[in-house]
């Protein structure tokens, strides 16, 4: 948070959000919806819940911009990770 | 995590670059190293996996998901916990955060214990990094399903145990009355590694047992 800033997010709620989406995961998997759409679903579920724990817990979303950028510096190089993964089994 | 607004210079001086203090830019630092470790052994099952699909099960055919996802449960709990132990001592709640530490402890240390417990189980089934043992148990997959599964979960366990080793070094010098809102560094150090570590089991639980 920045100077001044007293009120803390709403940690209860997000950690009802996160145990939502956590059983959400269980039940996705037990469906059968194909296994394209459910490990979609998973992935998109499991982001959402690690983009709240940074953003509320860790407080990411109350910190000055710079560090913003210095955190997601990983992510261009995941990016090309998961491409080159991809590439390997076209 | 938030920086109070009467933080004393000599712990909490912003950096002049990124405004932000020097041990927490540190941590910050050093989990963005922990991010590209994970990614690779996150790369290299996804790899695994796709090039020898033989050697794997399908979700919870093997890895008992029921009893994981209740230990996951209980490591979201000690995010909670932990966020409110920081909070607690942000107004300077001595009492609050000795309470919330120890509770972050206490469901860290059952999450480990859990992951004992389960690992204890599949050994004993047969569901072990050796090709021979593993033929014989009669499980689906291969081993290098369990050679994987040890590796990933192994590594993020191991992260889970040294962190209940930090809270408690932190709970130690709490009750020494070691932390005020002028002084939260530890604790707020501590907890960024805490909930990293919970934010890299939300998405191996997924990768591992669900997919």
């Amino acid at each position: 948070m920045q100077h001044g800033e007293s009120a803390h997010p709403p940690y209860m709620m997000i950690w009802v959000v996160l145990a939502v989406l956590m059983f959400a995961k269980v039940g996705v998997s037990l469906v059968d919806m194909g296994r394209g759409m459910s490990i979609a679903l998973l992935v998109l579920i499991s982001l959402v819940s690690a983009v709240l724990v940074a953003l509320y817990y860790m407080h990411l979303r109350f910190e000055p911009k710079k560090l913003w950028i210095l955190a997601a510096l990983p992510l261009p190089l995941i990016a090309i990770l998961i491409l080159t993964v991809i590439q390997e089994f076209r | 995590m938030s920086q109070a607004a009467t933080m004393p210079i000599e712990e909490r001086a912003p950096e002049p670059g990124l405004g932000i203090y020097n041990l927490k830019l540190g941590i910050w630092i050093f989990l963005l190293s922990e991010v590209m470790f994970f990614t690779a052994l996150i790369g290299s099952y996804v790899i695994l996996r796709f090039a020898h699909p033989d050697h794997f099960a399908a979700p919870g055919e093997v890895l008992n998901v029921p009893l994981t996802a209740v230990n996951t449960f209980i490591l979201i709990c000690s995010s909670v916990t932990m966020v409110k132990a920081y909070a607690a001592i942000e107004k300077d709640d001595q009492k609050g955060l000795k309470q919330w530490l120890l509770a972050t402890i206490v469901l860290g240390s059952t999450f480990v214990g859990v992951q004992v417990y389960e690992y204890i189980h599949l050994v004993n089934d047969g569901f072990v990094p050796d090709a021979q043992a593993y033929v014989e148990s009669g499980l689906a997959g291969g081993p290098l399903y369990s050679s994987t599964f040890y590796l990933m979960t192994g590594f993020h366990g191991v992260h889970v145990a040294l962190g209940v080793g930090a809270l408690i070094f932190i709970l130690i010098k709490a009750m020494r009355g070691a932390y005020s809102s002028q002084r939260l560094g530890g604790v707020e150090g501590v907890g960024l590694y805490w909930h990293f570590v919970d934010l890299v089991w939300i998405v191996l639980f997924t990768i591992v047992y669900l997919i």
